[in-house]
C-alpha cells in the first residue's frame, strides 16, 4: 500500500496556502536558530578543539573539584528540594479536595498559588536573609541568636521548596479532583479505614504524578540561578559555576562544557518526566469523576491538615510581607522606626531606578506580545494542521522548557558574540535590545505554548472545519475563529509573557550590558552587596508591577473574555 | 439558483489509513468509484468505519485519497483546498462559530467572498426564511435549541450556493422525533434549491425516506448502489439484505427452472418463485424473505414450528423454525387473525415474488 500520492496532494495543498509555508518557515528559522543552535554550539565548543573532536575540556572541568562539587550540591538541594515541595504540595493539593475548608482558607490557598507568578525568582532568599539571617528579625531579636547563617544548602533548599510547592500543588490538585470518588467509597464501603484508601487507592493512583511533580521541581531546582545565588554563599551548584566560570574565570570554553553538563541532566530527567510519567499519568487518570466528593469533616483529621496548610501558608506570606516592609526600615538589623521612604527615594534618586524601570518594562512589554502570538501560532500548528515539519516545531518548544536559563546564557554568548558559527554573521545583535527581547521570547514560549496547546484541545476541530469549507483559507481561519475563541488563553499568556519577562535573570544576567539597567540584575547586585534594603524597595515596585498586570489581566478577561456561554458550547461540542 | 448544476464523479478512489492499535496500513476507503448526477440526493450508508465519513471528507478535502481522482463537474480537484472547492458541508456537531451570531455565522461565507453589503443582507435574509429561522438572526448560537442550530448550519452551507452539499451525519444530535421532522425538512430545502446533495448516514429508514439514491458501503468498499426500493427488495449480498430493514435467510437448492418460475428444495420441501436470469440446477441459493412478506396458514406452505409469539400491537411478532433455520415474522393487523401459539406446528405461506434469490 502506498500513501505517496495522499502525501504528494497533501504537500500541494500546503504550498497552495503561502501565509502558512512563510509562517512555517520562519517559525522553525526561528526555532532552529535562537533555540537549537545555542545549545549545538555548546557541544561543539566543547568536543571540538582545535585537533578535531576532543574530550580535553571535559577532562579539564572535571577535573576541577569545584566543579565536582559543584554537581554534587546541586543533586543533593535538587532531590531535596524535589521531595519536599512534592510532599507540601500534596498537602495542600488535598486539603483542598478532600477537606471541607471555609473560604479564608481558600482564598488563602489562591493566593499562595498565585505569589510564585507574580515574584521576582529571588525574593524568598532576600526575605530568608532578612529574617533568619545574622541580622535577622526572627533569629535576631526575637530569639537572640545572633550567629546564625542562613547561606549554604539549607538556605537554598527552604527558599527553594517554598517557591516551587505552588507549582506541585497546582498538578496534583488537578490530579486529585480527576480521580473517581467512587472508587474511595467503593474502598470506604468494604471496611477500609480512611488512612488505608489513602495508603490503598488514592496513593497509588497518583504516584505516576507524585514522581511527575518531583522531576518537574526537581528540573526548576537545579535550574534555578537567582536563589543560589544570593542565598547560596559557598556553596555553589551548577548554574553559579558556571556564571562565575564566565564572569569570574573569563573561561568561556569550560563554561560551555559546564553547560552541557547541566543540560544533560534536565534533558534526561525532562526526557523521563514527559515521555514515561505524563503517559502513566494520563493512563491511570482518565476520566472524569462522575460527581462531587463527600468531603471530610471529622475533626480529628481536618484540625491537623489545615493547621499544617495554615502554617506553611502564613509562613509563605509572612515571607512576601518581609520584602515591602524590608525596605521601608531605616536600617536593617539595626533601627526600625520610623518606617521610612528613603530606600526608594535613593531607587529612582542615586541608583538609576527609573533607567531600570523604564528598561525592564519596554523590553518585557515589546517581547510579550511577541511570545503570545508565536505560541499560539505554534500551538495552532501542533494541534490543527497536518505536515512533515510539525513534529520538529513541537519538539523544540517543548525541548526550551528543559534549557536552564544559564545554559541557554552561556549558549547565546558562544553563539552570537562572534556570530553565528563565529562568522559574524549576526553579530549585529549581540549586547543590543533584540538578543535580550529574544531571550526573553524564548524562556517564556514554552508556557504560553503549552497552555495554547490546552486550550485549543478543547475546540472541536469542526468549527475551523467549517470556516475552511466556507472559502477561508489558514490565515483567515487563525484570525477569525482561533484566535477569538482562545482569546482568554492568549490574554493570559500576554501577561505570563510579561511577567517572565520583567523577573528574569538566569539567562539575561550573561548577556546583558552596561547600557542596559534591568531590574532583577539590579536586585541581584544589591543583595550580592548586601544592600538589602534598596534591593527590597526594587523588589517591591517590581511585585507592584507584576501584580497590577495580573489583576488588570483578570479584570480584562472577565469583561473582554469569551463569555461562560461559548466556553461551554465549546466543550460540549 | 442561477448556477448550472454539477454531479461529482470518484475513480478509483482509495484512503490508506495506520490502524493506531497495530501500526498497520489498511484500507479506509478502497477503489471506491461512483457517479452522482447533478441534482440528485445522494446517501452513503453503512455501519461506522466503513468509509462513508472517509469519502465524504475527500470530497470536502479535508482528507486526500491516496489512489484515483475525484471529479466536481468535469475539474479534478484532487489537489484543491478546502476553500478552494465549491462544496459547503454541513457537519455532525454543527461547528457553527460560537463568538458570531446567527446573522454572522450565515454571512461568514459570503463576507470571505466581498459580497456587496446589501446583497449580502438580502441573501442571509432569504436563506434564514428558507429554513424558517427569520427574527432569529441577531441570537447567539448558544442560544438557540440543536434543531435550530442544524438549520444555521444548513442556511450557512445554502447562502454561499455551493454545486454540492455535503451532510456528515447531520441529524445524529437530535432527538428521534426532531430527527423525523428535520430530514423531510432537508429533503424539501434540497428539492426547492435543486442542488446537488451527498449525506452521510448510518440511519437506514434516514437513507430511504430522503434519498434518489443509496450507496451501501461496507468495510471501505460500496456493495451497491441503487434507489432505495432496489436496495430493498433486491440487495446483492447478505450484508445488504441485512444491514437495510431485517431479513430471513433460507438455503434452498434449484431443482427446477421454467420460463416464468423456478422451484427451490428448501428444508426438503419445494417452494415456488420468480425465476432469475442466471439460475442453474442444481445450485444452492440464498434466499430473502423479509420478515412481513411472510404469513402463517393452518395448511399448505412450508411446514414450520412456532418458537415465539408476541403481541406487539400493530403487529403479531413471530418465530418460526423452518427445519432448522429460524425465520422472524411479522404479521400486521393482527386484530382478527388467528394468533398462534407457542409450540403450535403450522405453514409458513409467501408468494412467489416474495423470495429474493442472491445471485
Amino acid at each position: 500500500m502506498a500513501k505517496s500520492q495522499s502525501v504528494a496532494l497533501e504537500r500541494k495543498k500546503l504550498m497552495a496556502d503561502p501565509v502558512m509555508v512563510t509562517t512555517i518557515v520562519l517559525l522553525i528559522t526561528f526555532l532552529a536558530l535562537f533555540i537549537l543552535y545555542p545549545l549545538a554550539i555548546l557541544l561543539v565548543d566543547s568536543f571540538i578543539g582545535n585537533n578535531g573532536l576532543t574530550f580535553d575540556v571535559f577532562k579539564r572541568v572535571l577535573d576541577m573539584p569545584t566543579f565536582r562539587k559543584a554537581i554534587t550540591n546541586t543533586l543533593n538541594v535538587g532531590i531535596l528540594v524535589g521531595i519536599l515541595s512534592t510532599l507540601i504540595g500534596l498537602l495542600f493539593a488535598y486539603v483542598e479536595v478532600y477537606v471541607k475548608v471555609g473560604k479564608g482558607v481558600g482564598g488563602l490557598f489562591k493566593m499562595v498559588s498565585m505569589l510564585p507568578v507574580v515574584s521576582p525568582p529571588f525574593v524568598l532568599s532576600l526575605s530568608v536573609i532578612m529574617l533568619f539571617g545574622k541580622a535577622g528579625l526572627i533569629t535576631r531579636f526575637l530569639l537572640g541568636i545572633y550567629d546564625n547563617s542562613v547561606y549554604g544548602f539549607w538556605g537554598i533548599v527552604v527558599v527553594q521548596t517554598l517557591t516551587f510547592f505552588p507549582v506541585c500543588y497546582m498538578m496534583l490538585r488537578g490530579l486529585l479532583k480527576n480521580i473517581d470518588p467512587s472508587l474511595e467509597e467503593a474502598a470506604r464501603d468494604m471496611g477500609a479505614s480512611r488512612f488505608r484508601v489513602f495508603i490503598n487507592v488514592t496513593l497509588p493512583l497518583l504516584l505516576p504524578g507524585l514522581g511527575n511533580a518531583f522531576l518537574v521541581t526537581f528540573i526548576e531546582s537545579i535550574a534555578d540561578f537567582a536563589n543560589p545565588m544570593i542565598i547560596g554563599g559557598s556553596y555553589d551548584t551548577l548554574a553559579t559555576t558556571i556564571y562565575l566560570q564566565i564572569t569570574g574565570a573569563y573561561d568561556k570554553v569550560g563554561a560551555a562544557a559546564m553547560a552541557v553538563v547541566l543540560l544533560s541532566i534536565t534533558l534526561l530527567m525532562f526526557a523521563v518526566q514527559k515521555y514515561y510519567l505524563e503517559a502513566k499519568t494520563a493512563a491511570t487518570l482518565t476520566g472524569k469523576a462522575s460527581r462531587g466528593r463527600m468531603l471530610i469533616e471529622d475533626r480529628s483529621v481536618t484540625v491537623p491538615l489545615k493547621a499544617m496548610c495554615a502554617l506553611a501558608a502564613t509562613f509563605v506570606i509572612l515571607m512576601y510581607i518581609c520584602v515591602p516592609i524590608g525596605a521601608l526600615f531605616p536600617t536593617w538589623g539595626y533601627k526600625f522606626t520610623p518606617l521610612t521612604f528613603k530606600w526608594f527615594n535613593l531607587v529612582f534618586t542615586r541608583y538609576h531606578g527609573f533607567v531600570a524601570f523604564r528598561d525592564s518594562f519596554l523590553l518585557s512589554l515589546v517581547s510579550a506580545p511577541i511570545t503570545a502570538l508565536l505560541s499560539m501560532i505554534i500551538s495552532y500548528i501542533v494541534v490543527k494542521k497536518r505536515f512533515s515539519t510539525k513534529g520538529f516545531i513541537e519538539a523544540v518548544s517543548m525541548l526550551a522548557m528543559a534549557v536552564p536559563g544559564t545554559v541557554l546564557g552561556v549558549g547565546y554568548i558562544r553563539g552570537f558574540s562572534g556570530g553565528v558559527f563565529h562568522t559574524g554573521f549576526l553579530q549585529g545583535i549581540y549586547g543590543t535590545a533584540l538578543i535580550l527581547i529574544i531571550v526573553f521570547v524564548v524562556r517564556s514560549l514554552p508556557t504560553g505554548t503549552r497552555s495554547g496547546i490546552s486550550a485549543l484541545r478543547q475546540i472541536d476541530k469542526s468549527i475551523e472545519e467549517s470556516a475552511y469549507d466556507m472559502g477561508a483559507d489558514s490565515f483567515r481561519v487563525f484570525m477569525t475563529v482561533t484566535l477569538p475563541l482562545i482569546k482568554d488563553s492568549f490574554l493570559s499568556g500576554l501577561v505570563t509573557a510579561f511577567v517572565r519577562s520583567i523577573t528574569a535573570i538566569s539567562a539575561i544576567i550573561l548577556l546583558v550590558t552596561p547600557q542596559f539597567l534591568l531590574i532583577t540584575v539590579q536586585i541581584n547586585e544589591f543583595a550580592e552587596k548586601g544592600a538589602f534594603s534598596v534591593a527590597c524597595a526594587f523588589a517591591t515596585i517590581l511585585i507592584l508591577i507584576t501584580y497590577s498586570s495580573v489583576l488588570l489581566m483578570n479584570l480584562f478577561i472577565k469583561h473582554f473574555g469569551t463569555s461562560k456561554q461559548i466556553k461551554e458550547s465549546l466543550n460540549n461540542g | 439558483m442561477g448556477k448550472i448544476k454539477k454531479g461529482v464523479r470518484l475513480e478509483h478512489i482509495s484512503k490508506i489509513y495506520k490502524d493506531p492499535k497495530t501500526g498497520k496500513d489498511f484500507y479506509a476507503v478502497k477503489d471506491a468509484s461512483l457517479t452522482i448526477e447533478p441534482g440528485s440526493f445522494v446517501t452513503l450508508l453503512g455501519p461506522s468505519g466503513c468509509g462513508k465519513t472517509t469519502t465524504l471528507r475527500m470530497i470536502a478535502g479535508f482528507e486526500s485519497p491516496d489512489e484515483g481522482e475525484i471529479y466536481l463537474g468535469d475539474q479534478p480537484i484532487n489537489a484543491l483546498t478546502p476553500n478552494k472547492r465549491d462544496t459547503a458541508m454541513v457537519f455532525q456537531s454543527y461547528a457553527l462559530l460560537p463568538h458570531y451570531n446567527v446573522f454572522d455565522n450565515v454571512a461568514y461565507g459570503l463576507k470571505l467572498r466581498k459580497i456587496q453589503k446589501e446583497e449580502l443582507h438580502r441573501r442571509v435574509m432569504d436563506i434564514l426564511a428558507l429554513v424558517e429561522l427569520d427574527g432569529m438572526e441577531s441570537r447567539m448560537t448558544h442560544q438557540l435549541s440543536g434543531g435550530q442550530q442544524q438549520r444555521v448550519a444548513l442556511a450557512r452551507a445554502l447562502v454561499i450556493e455551493p454545486s454540492v452539499l455535503l451532510f456528515d451525519e447531520p441529524l445524529s444530535n437530535l432527538d428521534a422525533k426532531l430527527r423525523v421532522s428535520m430530514r423531510t425538512e432537508i429533503r424539501r430545502i434540497q428539492q426547492e434549491v435543486g442542488i446537488t446533495a451527498i449525506y452521510v448516514t448510518h440511519d437506514q429508514s434516514e437513507a430511504m425516506a430522503i434519498s434518489d439514491d443509496i450507496i451501501i458501503m461496507n468495510k471501505g468498499i460500496i456493495t451497491q448502489k441503487g434507489t432505495p426500493q432496489e436496495i430493498y427488495y433486491h440487495p446483492n449480498s447478505e450484508f445488504v439484505a441485512d444491514f437495510i430493514g431485517e431479513a430471513n435467510f433460507l438455503n434452498g437448492v434449484a431443482v427446477e427452472i421454467k420460463d416464468d418460475f423456478a422451484l427451490l428444495q428448501v428444508e426438503g420441501n419445494p417452494i415456488k418463485v420468480a425465476v432469475q436470469a442466471g439460475m442453474e440446477i442444481g445450485r444452492e441459493y440464498s434466499l430473502v424473505l423479509r420478515p412481513e412478506s411472510g404469513n402463517l396458514i393452518d395448511k399448505g406452505g412450508l411446514p414450520c414450528k412456532v418458537v415465539l409469539s408476541c403481541f406487539m400491537g400493530s403487529y403479531q411478532n413471530y418465530h418460526v423454525l423452518v427445519g432448522k433455520t429460524l425465520v422472524k415474522l411479522t404479521v400486521h393487523n393482527p386484530k382478527n387473525r388467528r394468533i398462534y401459539q407457542e409450540g403450535e406446528s403450522c405453514g409458513l405461506a409467501f408468494g412467489p415474488d416474495d423470495i429474493h434469490i442472491l445471485l
